[in-house]
């Protein structure tokens, strides 16, 4: 299309005098991480179906996991002023409730752990910026999942 | 501004009215690096007949007012593609865009879609976008000899893939979703609805290859359902629904 300059200069010119014209035009703003010829083709392998399909599954089963947690622990017989040591003791005396309190956490944590890989995966721009984050998150999680895990096989009634 | 003249335009209707016409405001991003690098957003006022398009204000503006106004339009009917633009905050044909339906009174803002390289003025760089629809292989793909015929197909079958067949590749949707807006690796809905297009059309061979590709990092996985595409598009796509389909394709395939 055909630029009239004249009446061009007239927009972009503030301060009188501009830096740019035909042959030294300015940088234009190019959007993150842009698709080209040599974007990586497609590899092989679906991590990233089993994740979405993963997300699914465990939100369903942390839906009830979470809703009768909660209603134990802070509804039902006498609500959160029940909870002490003696109470918790006295639930994980039970296998059932160290299976249940266990899967809830995996899930949990897992869930929420891929929950934020997306949103890393969506929001970072470059790709250090991910890479570190994505450290960082799987160093957390990796983390809590071993510690709650430990603590719930070798927690022990009689510590005091 | 100048006054309205009848024979000015080209809408038939305008001469029965009194006065058909309004004035509107419009306020476009401007950008234009042989000049700036700085983005303005410019207000044009004009008379205008609001039952025509906002193409036709462009029009207005660029023949009559400020020549150096830039955008891409070819047909002008809905049909090539070329004038999606970002109107009122919203993905749109301009050229299918009528100035009663947003609203006139306001200041209508225009400007180019999100999430590709603004060139000059509503003209953005269009290389990514198709990249990604190169890469999924929006062609025929058959194995074995050549028919001596057409290769037929039922209605049904058919059926099957005819709404994405109506995508006129204008990258409304793709620039209106915010998971490309901020990751261009995406393929984006266009491309995988062009890719649909094909998977689901029984004479085509290579549909394992596509959702395949799909299966990708940077494929149907990273959609996050926002419904963004379906109203963008002006082609009345259901584009999310096209994805979904493929994502099912994908899990059914597996298991
Ligand atoms: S699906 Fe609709 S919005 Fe997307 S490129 Fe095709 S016609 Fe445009
Ligand atoms: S100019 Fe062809 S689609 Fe609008």
């Amino acid at each position: 299309m055909s630029s009239e300059t004249s009446s061009a200069a007239a927009i972009g010119d503030v301060e009188g005098v501009s830096l740019y014209d035909v042959d030294h035009p300015a940088p234009v703003i190019e959007p993150p991480r842009k698709r080209t010829a040599k974007t990586p083709k497609a590899s092989r392998g679906n991590f990233e179906m089993y994740a979405w399909l993963f997300m699914r599954l465990s939100g369903i089963l942390l839906t009830v996991l979470v809703i009768g947690h909660l209603l134990i622990q802070l509804v039902l017989d006498g609500g959160v002023s029940k909870i002490g040591f003696a109470f918790v003791a006295g639930r994980w005396a039970s296998p059932f409730w160290q299976v249940w309190d266990l899967t809830m956490l995996w899930l949990a944590m897992l869930h929420g752990g891929n929950g934020l890989r997306t949103v890393i995966n969506d929001y970072a721009e470059r790709d250090n910026t991910r890479f570190w984050l994505k450290m960082l998150l799987y160093t957390a999680t990796v983390f809590t999942v071993l510690l709650g895990t430990l603590v719930i096989f070798t927690f022990d009634p009689n510590i005091r | 501004m100048a006054t309205p003249t009848l024979d000015k335009t080209d809408n038939a209707e305008a001469g029965f009215a009194d006065s058909p016409f309004i004035t509107a405001t419009f306020r476009i991003r401007r950008f234009n690096p042989e000049v700036s690098d700085e983005v303005q957003w410019q207000d044009f006022q004009i008379e205008i007949d609001p039952k025509e398009r906002v193409l036709d204000a462009l029009h207005k503006i660029k023949w009559e007012i400020d020549g150096t106004l830039t955008f891409r339009r070819s047909c002008a009917h809905g049909i090539c593609g070329s004038d999606a633009m970002r109107i009122n905050g919203k993905n749109r044909l301009a050229c299918k865009t009528l100035i009663k339906d947003i609203n006139p009174d306001k200041p209508i803002t225009v400007e180019a879609i999100k999430g590709l390289t603004v060139l000059k003025d509503l003209v953005v760089d269009m290389d990514p976008f198709f990249q990604a629809y190169h890469d999924v292989m929006p062609f025929l793909i058959t194995k074995g000899n050549e028919p001596t015929r057409e290769r037929l197909q039922s209605p049904e079958d058919r059926e099957r893939f005819d709404d994405t067949t109506k995508c006129i590749l204008c990258a409304a949707c793709t620039s209106s979703c915010p998971v490309f807006w901020n990751d261009g690796q995406y393929f984006g809905p266009a491309a995988i609805v062009n890719a649909h297009r094909f998977i689901f059309d029984s004479r085509d061979e290579a549909g394992e290859q596509r959702l395949e590709i799909l299966n990708d990092r940077d494929g149907v996985w990273r959609c996050r359902t926002t419904f963004n595409c379906t109203d963008a598009c002006p082609r009345g796509i259901e584009v999310t629904k096209a994805i979904q389909e493929v994502k099912r394709a994908l899990i059914t395939r597996r298991f």
